[in-house]
């Protein structure tokens, strides 16, 4: 019986996955998926306002725009953007990316940049430079999402610093980095996402920034810096990235065109001192040999027209407005129990509900409202994060976000009034008032389930902390 | 033959009703029947009445589709169906009421206290809640009523986790039962048109039986087909297992969960239609006995009154 080409492979039998099951590497058993994983599958579904996301907006990207640069490309330089490129990207593409990088006052040397299938890759090379199983690598409590998977498979130790509103709380790396010393271990890279973090959306303060960077420094350790959202700023003073408080010498710098132009495109970039650029050229060179020349094509054609930091600032304008729109409706309709951050810039918003609730059960009941958001635990390794949520304000219109929230709110009053009745008491004994600073990193050191690896819920950023009016 | 699958809906279980009705509907074409997928959606009944199949394969999983939601529809279009009829999907969805039949019916089951939200939000129930240590003891375990898989099921090792387990499991239905932990060999027997089919064991690997979510990720518990039992044990499950398949009147095909404890097998509840992905335990055993997926999904056929092949 011949099958049409295009048919699913009749599915493996049990006994086969089994056999396969053999031959899988020892890194794919910290690859998990979970009850979550089914959870997220819910949230696709169409009649679903999904704050769960990480996609910026690329609905006001001129048509004519992208007409036009492609059509530019076809008839000009057809068979050079249809060719095999430089492992490290073309000269023309870092010129814009030391634009990009200019504008936020940083000024690399273009040797050390290399052009990477999106800022994803450029965290996967360099963990694949740097990271061997069991080594220990540490982030911020709670991380990108996106980075788990990423740690994970390169079996990585993942050590979670806690986060405040200043970022990272540099006393606790210090203690951790003490601790590893008298262990005798000397952590591969410490991954921060200083502005605008995803996913809790808070800023490293410039106090911070600089203790970072001096540690870095008299330890000899490895900064890596991911920056996909410093230009999209709405308020306040920007403050300097660390690779240039600290030169580029210790501190390894991972930016994107993701939010600034697509995410489509799939165009990000590392720079790295030469000794680690030329281990990751070698690791791009194994994964894809370059990254697409045609969308390389794309940002030079698309910068030459002089428009992109317009545009930037049209994209930053749009959601300032969206994140007014969801801070003042969790003002609104969330329980005082209810803290979240309150971001300058970037793309989520991080709150937490008082540790009784369960953020995982709470999407299921939420879901049934048509809403979503991540639970917190997709950020933490550890199983922490239990009763916080991230929550973005970039992908959806600004009534969208205001309804997403409305919902929201309704099932976590319900879960709050519910918790009061159980406990004959109206008060929640976990949480007195003061304690709303918390990121969500407490409760309970249970079952490691990194598991969110969608690109849609990968992607995401930070802001600063507030108590919920009347809390 | 012309056969609907119906598949996805709105549940929590979306995602193994996609896998599972994409597997059947490829052994249904392997089987040479035109196959109709059907997403259940707004669209689910004007599809029906306009294709008109001859029967209707449900391989939904959860509410809308194992609840008997779905087959009560089937029912009013005269359209014959896969697996059990509406009441028997009706109890199984229901832990507390299928407990409730299956002690009617003197099949063993774990002791447990049932809530609704009501009980606590207007009568007070929790100051009954005391009573619990007393009845049924620590450790317990915490499950909404209605739910699949291991979402919302937590366990209370003492007093001082109830209330929180309580809200988690309450976040998947407006019912939720206590039960009694019974500690002993985790055991899936599957029912296939009234008959067993060889006993599965799960067998955690990481060794923490408290941990539910583990259960059903794949290389955290390993599952052993047949499950090792002596002859007196096997015996004992299988009759609890066909005991409570009927009680609950299934037919077709279903699986019954259990735990071997020391002194006999309990029932834990019944799946009306259990997962047929790659990777689900009804597959595994009809595999154990011999029958092929393609053969599984035709014997299901026949069950329902429809011939196997074309």
């Amino acid at each position: 019986m011949s099958e049409p080409p295009h048919r699913r492979r009749a599915h493996a039998r049990s006994s086969d996955l089994e056999r396969y099951a053999g031959l899988f590497a020892e890194r794919t058993r910290v690859m998990r998926s979970s009850a979550m994983r089914d959870l997220m599958a819910v949230t696709a579904r169409p009649d679903v306002i999904s704050l769960a996301g990480g996609l910026p907006d690329t609905s006001t990207f001129p048509p004519q725009t992208f007409a036009a640069q492609m059509t530019r490309i076809a008839q000009e330089s057809a068979a050079e953007a249809l060719q095999y490129g430089p492992t490290e990207g073309f000269r023309e593409t870092v010129d814009c990316i030391l634009e990009v990088m200019g504008a936020e006052g940083m000024l690399p040397d273009p040797d050390d940049v290399i052009v990477t299938t999106g800022g994803q890759q450029a965290i996967d090379l360099i963990c694949k430079t740097l990271v061997d199983p069991g080594d220990a690598v540490i982030c911020e409590a709670p991380t990108y999402p996106g980075a788990i998977p990423v740690f994970c498979s390169y079996q990585a130790d993942t050590i979670q610093i806690e986060c405040d509103s200043e970022g990272m709380r540099i006393d606790e790396l210090e203690a951790t980095l003490e601790r590893l010393d008298t262990e005798g271990r000397r952590p591969k890279l410490i991954y921060s996402v200083p502005t605008f973090q995803n996913p809790a959306g808070v800023t490293m303060s410039l106090e911070r920034r600089r203790r970072l960077v001096e540690l870095a420094r008299s330890r000899e350790l490895l900064v890596v810096e991911d920056n996909p959202y410093g230009l999209l700023r709405f308020s306040g003073e920007p403050l300097p990235p660390l690779y240039q408080l600290d030169g580029g010498d210790f501190v390894i710098y991972i930016g994107t065109f993701s939010k600034i132009l697509s995410p489509g495109i799939r165009l990000g970039w590392a720079v790295a001192p030469p000794p680690v650029m030329e281990k990751v050229v070698l690791g791009k060179q194994a994964a894809d040999l370059c990254t697409s020349t045609l969308t390389q094509y794309f940002v030079r054609e698309y910068f030459a027209g002089g428009i992109w930091q317009g545009y930037v600032e049209s994209l930053a304008e749009i959601y300032r407005g969206r994140r007014d729109a969801m801070l003042g409706a969790l003002r609104r309709y969330f329980p005082p129990q209810a803290s979240w951050t309150e971001p300058e810039g970037g793309l989520f918003v991080w709150a937490t509900l008082p540790p009784y609730i369960d953020t995982s059960d709470l999407l299921a009941k939420a879901l049934r409202d048509d809403v979503a958001f991540v639970p917190g635990q997709a950020a933490y390794v550890d199983g922490r994060g239990r009763n916080s949520m991230r929550l973005n304000f970039s992908a959806g219109k600004e009534d969208e976000i205001r309804e997403g929230i409305r919902r929201i709110g309704k099932v976590v009053a319900e879960q709050v009034e519910l918790y009061g009745a159980l406990t004959r008491d109206g008060t929640d004994p976990h949480m007195p008032a003061g304690e709303a600073e918390d990121m969500g990193g407490i409760d309970s050191p249970s079952n490691p389930s990194p598991s969110i690896s969608d690109s849609s819920e990968a992607d995401s950023t930070v802001i600063p902390f507030r108590k919920a009016e009347g809390a | 033959m012309k056969v609907a699958v119906l598949k996805g809906g709105r549940s929590l279980e979306r995602g193994v009703s996609l896998r599972s009705g994409a597997r059947v509907e490829d052994a249904l074409e392997r089987l040479g029947h035109e196959v109709l997928p059907l997403e259940a959606d707004g669209e689910l009944v004007k599809r029906l009445l306009d294709e008109r199949p001859d029967v209707a394969f449900v391989a939904m999983h959860g509410r809308g589709g194992e609840d008997g939601t779905t087959q009560e529809l089937l029912e009013i279009l005269g359209i014959p169906f896969t697996g059990p009829g509406v009441a028997a999907c009706a109890r199984c969805i229901d832990k507390v009421l299928a407990k409730h039949e299956l002690r009617g019916a003197g099949v063993p089951t774990p002791d447990w206290f049932a809530f609704n939200e009501t009980a606590f939000r207007e009568l007070g129930a929790a100051d009954a809640l005391g009573g619990l240590e007393e009845r049924l003891g620590f450790p317990l375990v915490v499950k909404p009523s209605r739910g699949g898989s291991a979402l919302g099921v937590k366990f209370a090792e003492s007093w001082f986790d109830v209330p929180e387990a309580l809200v988690s499991a309450f976040s998947y239905d407006d019912r939720v039962l206590l039960e009694r932990f019974v500690e002993g060999r985790e055991l899936a027997v599957s029912v296939l048109g009234g008959e067993a089919l060889p006993v599965v064991e799960a067998i955690p690997r990481e060794g923490d039986s408290y941990d539910f979510e583990a259960r059903y990720e794949i290389g955290r518990t390993s599952f052993i087909c047949p499950a090792q039992l002596s002859e007196t044990e096997s015996a004992a499950v299988i009759e609890a297992a066909l005991a409570a398949y009927r009680a609950l009147g299934c037919s077709g095909f279903s699986r019954v969960d259990l735990i071997l404890a020391a002194d006999g097998p309990q029932v834990l509840e019944v799946n009306a239609i259990p997962g047929l992905t790659d990777t689900s335990l009804l597959p595994q055993a009809a595999e154990a006995a011999g029958i092929s997926f393609e053969d599984l999904v035709g014997r299901i056929l026949e069950l329902a009154g429809a011939p196997a092949r074309a």
